[in-house]
């Protein structure tokens, strides 16, 4: 098995502006995304969600800024670390991963083997 | 494989007589080519399969090779060149991995799952339970061409990658053949290759065939890249040919290869098909002076007749299995062109029909274009310029060279000079195909000058 990292990205204005109805959805549809996962024969290593790009503060050369890196449409919103056989099975539990407001992400964990 | 160049005569008869005393015995060097040519991803495929990674395969397979050409003029060519080469190649991997308990760990896998009955372990990578091949000593070796394929046609590659992947792994090219293809520099061709195989090894692209599920959609990749394989030689992009006949030769021999190995599936069939029907036109497109000849103004006697049999039994099967998909619905169109005693007398009903289906199962902009022709010839060119007309305000096509070349053709045999020129004008524009320009400039000229 190795471990990918899901990287959720979607449009933050969209859950800004979303009902409690369609909030309630995407935290019915994350809580079930674990399950999913392991009926797939791969696991949840971890998973957080993000608080919005409004919140983010940058640091480069030691300057400290407001904001993010780089103002996109959609955003960082949250990640998965999960455990996959090989990539089709990492790109299988990448299209169960909700993100109704955009999309995913899936890269390989990198492994420093004996170093 | 198709035994399509003259060059591979002296090859033919040498594996058929081996090593046997006939007074035409191949030489080594001989042998070796021809083994290059036909055993190249037969071999690649197997060593990767014990090799682990896609870079130490191929390193050991042009080991063995090198190694072939001084046993074969010491010892006589071998009954089965690419059973020898295997089993050199896959030696020398083991070999390698067994010393080089680094090498070992540090290698990137290529990792092959299989299914959970095919062997112990099956979480781990080939050589997990132990480097030395589960095969070594049964004398057979597994074909893995289509673990190869599938894997050097993975969707999670870019288009481009897969091509250059396909060409360099499974034809066996060099980079600097397959950049001179597809006219890029050596060093970028040579970064993209590099790129696509760190992202097998990095990001766990398995070793194998797709399960049934998954099958159709990944194969219709394998597929695409082989066609446009054949579409690249078929018209070169750029530079004075028409066509790169040894991107064409590659593309056939790769279709012939998938059919061999994946007999029963229609678009296979159809693929093979399409290539070969519109392939009996090759010598037909351009005239001895090296213009380019239409489809209307070619010499229907010259077209390659065993080819288009070959092709049209071909679509038959492929038809005959239900739902045909789009490589076998543009050999059907193919077809029915290669059987019209000319032009006019083609059955333009039937292949609008035929494009109706395709443009249901296939919504390209680049069907409709061909649709808006073949209605042009069954309801006459207004019907067709208005189907143009409608593929100009959808917007994909815009750059699309064939679209204004199209549209020009119609214009002038309504009759209305002033707009086919600008129309020619504008499809010069978009074409860098030398024998291309100088088709649309003549055009062009006789539309200026009334005629």
């Amino acid at each position: 098995m190795a471990e990918y990292l899901i990287l959720i990205n979607e449009d933050e204005s969209s859950y800004a502006t979303a009902s409690p109805d369609v909030l309630q959805q995407v935290m019915e549809a994350h809580n079930r995304f674990a399950k999913q996962v392991e009926e797939t024969g791969g696991s949840v290593v971890s998973g957080r969600a993000l608080q919005p790009t409004s919140t983010a503060t940058s640091i480069r050369d030691d300057v400290v800024t407001d904001g993010p890196f780089a103002e996109t449409k959609e955003a960082l919103g949250g990640f998965y670390l999960v455990e996959a056989r090989d990539l089709d099975h990492a790109l299988e539990i990448g299209k169960l991963c909700p993100a109704r407001f955009g999309g995913v992400e899936v890269r390989p964990i990198m492994v420093f083997d004996g170093m | 494989m198709t035994g399509s160049t003259a060059g591979s005569l002296p090859a033919d008869s040498g594996s058929s007589t081996g090593s046997g005393a006939g007074k035409d015995r191949p030489t080594a060097a001989d042998a070796v080519a021809d083994a290059h040519r036909r055993e190249w991803a037969f071999v690649l495929a197997a060593t990767a399969r014990v090799a682990g990674d896609l870079d130490l395969a191929e390193e050991c397979v042009q080991d063995a090779y090198v190694a072939a050409l001084q046993a074969w003029s010491q010892q006589g060519v071998p009954r089965n060149p690419g059973a020898w080469l295997t089993t050199t190649a896959r030696r020398r991997a083991i070999d390698l991995l067994r010393r080089d308990t680094t090498l070992r760990r540090k290698l990137p896998l290529l990792v092959e799952p299989g299914p959970p009955d095919d062997r112990a372990g099956a979480d781990g990578p080939a050589w997990a339970d132990g480097p030395a091949g589960a095969e070594e000593g049964s004398g057979v070796i597994p074909d893995d061409r289509l673990r190869l394929i599938f894997t050097c046609c993975h969707p999670a590659l870019a288009r481009e990658a897969q091509v250059a992947l396909t060409l360099r792994l499974v034809c066996g090219l060099s980079t600097a053949e397959i950049a001179q293809a597809f006219l890029v520099s050596e060093p970028t061709m040579a970064a993209r290759v590099t790129r696509a195989k760190k992202k097998i090894s990095g990001a766990r692209i398995a070793y194998r065939v797709p399960e049934a599920a998954q099958l159709p959609d990944r194969l219709d990749a394998v597929l695409t890249v082989v066609h446009l394989l054949y579409t690249t030689g078929h018209t070169a992009p750029d530079g004075g040919r028409l066509v790169r006949d040894d991107l064409v030769d590659r593309a056939l021999g790769l279709a012939r290869m998938l059919l061999l190995l994946m007999p029963d599936e229609p678009e296979v069939r159809g693929l093979l098909a399409l290539l070969l029907l519109t392939d009996a036109r090759r010598a037909t497109r351009c005239a001895p002076d090296g213009r380019l000849l239409l489809l209307e103004d070619q010499d229907r006697a010259q077209w390659d007749r065993p080819a288009i049999d070959e092709g049209t039994a071909l679509v038959r099967d492929a038809l005959r299995s239900g739902r045909p998909g789009r490589f076998a619905l543009q050999a059907a169109i193919a077809a029915l062109h290669a059987q019209a005693p000319t032009y006019r007398d083609t059955d333009w009903r039937q292949i609008l029909g035929l494009y109706d289906l395709l443009g249901r199962t296939w919504t390209s902009p680049v069907v409709a274009l061909n649709r808006a022709v073949a209605l042009a010839m069954a309801d006459g060119p207004e019907a067709g310029l208005a189907a143009i007309g409608d593929l100009e305000r959808d917007g994909r096509l815009t750059g699309y060279r064939y679209l204004p070349a199209a549209k020009a053709d119609l214009l002038r045999r309504l009759g209305r000079a002033q707009e086919a020129a600008q129309a020619y004008r504008c499809a010069l524009e978009l074409t860098a195909n030398q024998p291309e320009r100088d088709f649309l400039t003549r055009r062009l000229a006789e539309t200026e000058s009334g005629r």
